[in-house]
């Protein structure tokens, strides 16, 4: 399991650079990155190689919240994310939001938003997929 | 009741001595009002003869004073001493043609001290207290009003004024501060710097704060409470009535004493100018019965209120106004509709995802009035998606739209990005004027 940083931000110019901003003062490596936005409004995900750090730095009085997901390890190929989709559908896991990055030539690293994140990790690890702790992505990502 | 400790025994009169003390009292304020140009003129121009006010009720033959009489009169109109007897003078910030200006004898100086020391005592404070006086001295009378009432009652007081935060907070450490005047936007303004300095504000001494010169709502007075760890009194009072000190909260919290041997309380419709039922709503007006340089007659405060006349546990006799409404100066129209900025208030404070500060701003879309509500997400509180923000922002219109008729446009912003101010917050924006009107 990994956190994954979710940042309230409004919709307008500046803001992300704000937050960019204060990750780069930080020296955090943002991996992924996801804007929603209704209107006015936005939520900003973030996958970062140091969450904790990237979450001091952005810090009060910004509302930021850590949410955790699923981290796996696949071959970065055509049908990679097929598998583990059909995976977690046949266990009738419903994927929130999925972001992913290639680590290498030939690795992806798949980022899942899913309701119970250790029951994912369960039945992806009975698939023979690797999922990654803190650790083991933050060395993957380095 | 024999026991109730107080100030000052008029507290504790049964009715009929003290309505006997306001209707001796008052014949003589309308004999000391005639002194004053402006009355002089009023009483032979309606009539009216001075001694022909006999009970508490014949006052309802004397015409109202508006606050548009002070700004006619300025600067000595209604002033009903020779100007060498003043040794004070408070005057309203506003410009000229607007501007108010109220003056005082050395025994309305003393009379005003007795009246807040008698406040202050009500809440608990002693001649042991640490009195830091958050509020601005000078013209404005929140200062240097609770300051002589404090001073009179023996306590220690620190005239810091509003402002400098970090030095409020290291005073209040230093000095072991045991009870605060503050303007309740002020005590929200200042949890930010508690953070900022890491220190909680309920690891310190404080005992208890007055709260005043603004209205707030009660789920403002509950949020504060809980923050700062400890009761927030309410406290009412107007410059063209001497101050601060008028009416007071009890430790009961549930209304204000108006101190009837000082002034005679009414309550009207504000469009009629008839009196309301007890416990209606109406506005109060209000007459001195003890000033003697500037004695006023009927004045309409513009202040919102009703009267709790069932008998307080506390045992005090003077009886209690519902807490202010909001000023009649504060209702702003849009769409045809009325509504009081504390409406506003009273919605977003029941809420908890919804921070302390809040703006809301009227400006024009087209012909039509359109009605903005922005709002301070709290940090703790997100949740981290989308729909929690969605879900929010309907639930806040519709509660909205349930309390003031009007469906507003809520906006939900980042923590700390509404301006916060030091003096009275300014909550609303009316950009109408200066929008598509003649264009």
């Amino acid at each position: 399991m990994i956190q994954q940083l979710a940042i309230f931000s409004e919709n307008k110019p500046g803001r992300l650079e704000r937050i960019t901003d204060a990750l780069t003062q930080a020296n955090v490596n943002i991996r992924a990155i996801h804007v929603a936005s209704l209107g006015d409004m936005g939520v900003i995900k973030l996958v970062v190689d140091r969450p904790d750090d990237a979450y001091k730095a952005l810090g009060a009085p910004a509302a930021v919240r850590k949410i955790p997901c699923v981290a796996v390890r696949v071959r970065d190929r055509p049908g990679a994310l097929h598998e583990v989709t059909r995976v977690l559908s046949q266990a009738g896991i419903n994927i929130e939001n999925a972001s992913g990055f290639a680590v290498s030539r030939s690795e992806a690293i798949l980022i899942l938003e899913v309701a119970d994140v250790l029951a994912a990790e369960r039945i992806l690890a009975q698939a023979e997929f690797s999922t990654l702790d803190e650790g083991e992505f933050e060395a993957a990502v380095a | 009741m024999a026991s109730v400790d107080v100030y000052d025994a008029n507290e504790l009169m049964d009715r009929s001595s003290l309505e006997q003390l306001q209707l001796q009292r008052l014949r003589w304020s309308i004999e000391q009002a005639g002194r004053s140009p402006h009355y002089n003129k009023v009483f032979s121009e309606s009539g009216i003869a001075p001694d022909s006010v006999r009970s508490l009720g014949d006052v309802r033959r004397l015409p109202f004073t508006e606050k548009q009489d002070l700004r006619n009169n300025y600067p000595y109109g209604l002033l009903a001493v020779p100007n060498e007897e003043v040794v004070r003078m408070h005057h309203s910030s506003g410009t000229t043609g607007m501007a108010i200006a109220v003056f005082h004898t050395p025994g309305d100086i003393g009379r005003w001290a007795d009246l807040v020391a008698r406040c202050l005592y009500l809440v608990g404070m002693r001649k042991e207290d640490v009195f830091q006086n958050m509020m601005s001295y000078g013209l404005f009378t929140g200062g240097l009003g609770l300051h002589y009432g404090a001073e009179k009652l023996g306590a220690f007081v620190i005239p810091t004024g509003a402002g400098n935060s970090r030095r409020q907070i290291q005073f209040m450490q230093i000095f072991e501060t045991t009870a605060i005047h503050i303007i309740p936007s002020y005590a929200l303004a200042l949890l930010a710097t508690f953070e900022e300095m890491g220190v909680d504000p309920r690891s310190l001494s404080l005992r208890f704060a007055v709260g005043g010169a603004e209205p707030y709502s009660e789920g403002m007075r509950e949020r504060l409470q809980d923050a700062w760890g400890i009761p927030f009194y309410n406290c009412y009072g107007l410059s063209e009535m001497q101050g601060p000190g008028v009416a007071f909260e009890c430790p009961e919290q549930q209304g204000l004493h108006v101190w009837e041997d000082s002034y005679l309380a009414e309550i009207v419709d504000p469009e009629t100018g008839e009196p309301v039922a007890d416990g209606q709503e109406g506005e109060l007006v209000l007459t001195t019965l003890t000033r003697e340089a500037m004695p006023l007659l009927r004045y309409r405060t513009r202040d919102l209120s009703s009267f709790i006349s069932e008998p307080c546990s506390c045992g005090r006799t003077h009886r209690r106004l519902s807490r202010i409404q909001g000023r009649a100066d504060d209702m702003f129209i849009v769409r045809g509709v009325n509504i009081f900025p504390l409406q506003i208030e009273r919605v977003l404070m029941s809420m908890p995802e919804v921070g302390h500060n809040y703006l809301i701003v009227i400006d024009r879309d087209g012909y039509v009035d359109r009605l903005t509500v922005r709002v301070e997400l709290t940090a703790e509180t997100f949740q981290g998606d989308l729909a929690q923000l969605r879900s929010l922002q309907e639930r806040l219109t519709d509660a909205l739209r349930e309390e003031i008729l009007v469906r507003p446009r809520v906006e939900l912003v980042e923590p700390g990005t509404i301006p916060r101010q030091e003096g009275k917050a300014i909550r609303v924006v009316d950009e109408r004027e200066l929008g598509g009107k003649e264009r």
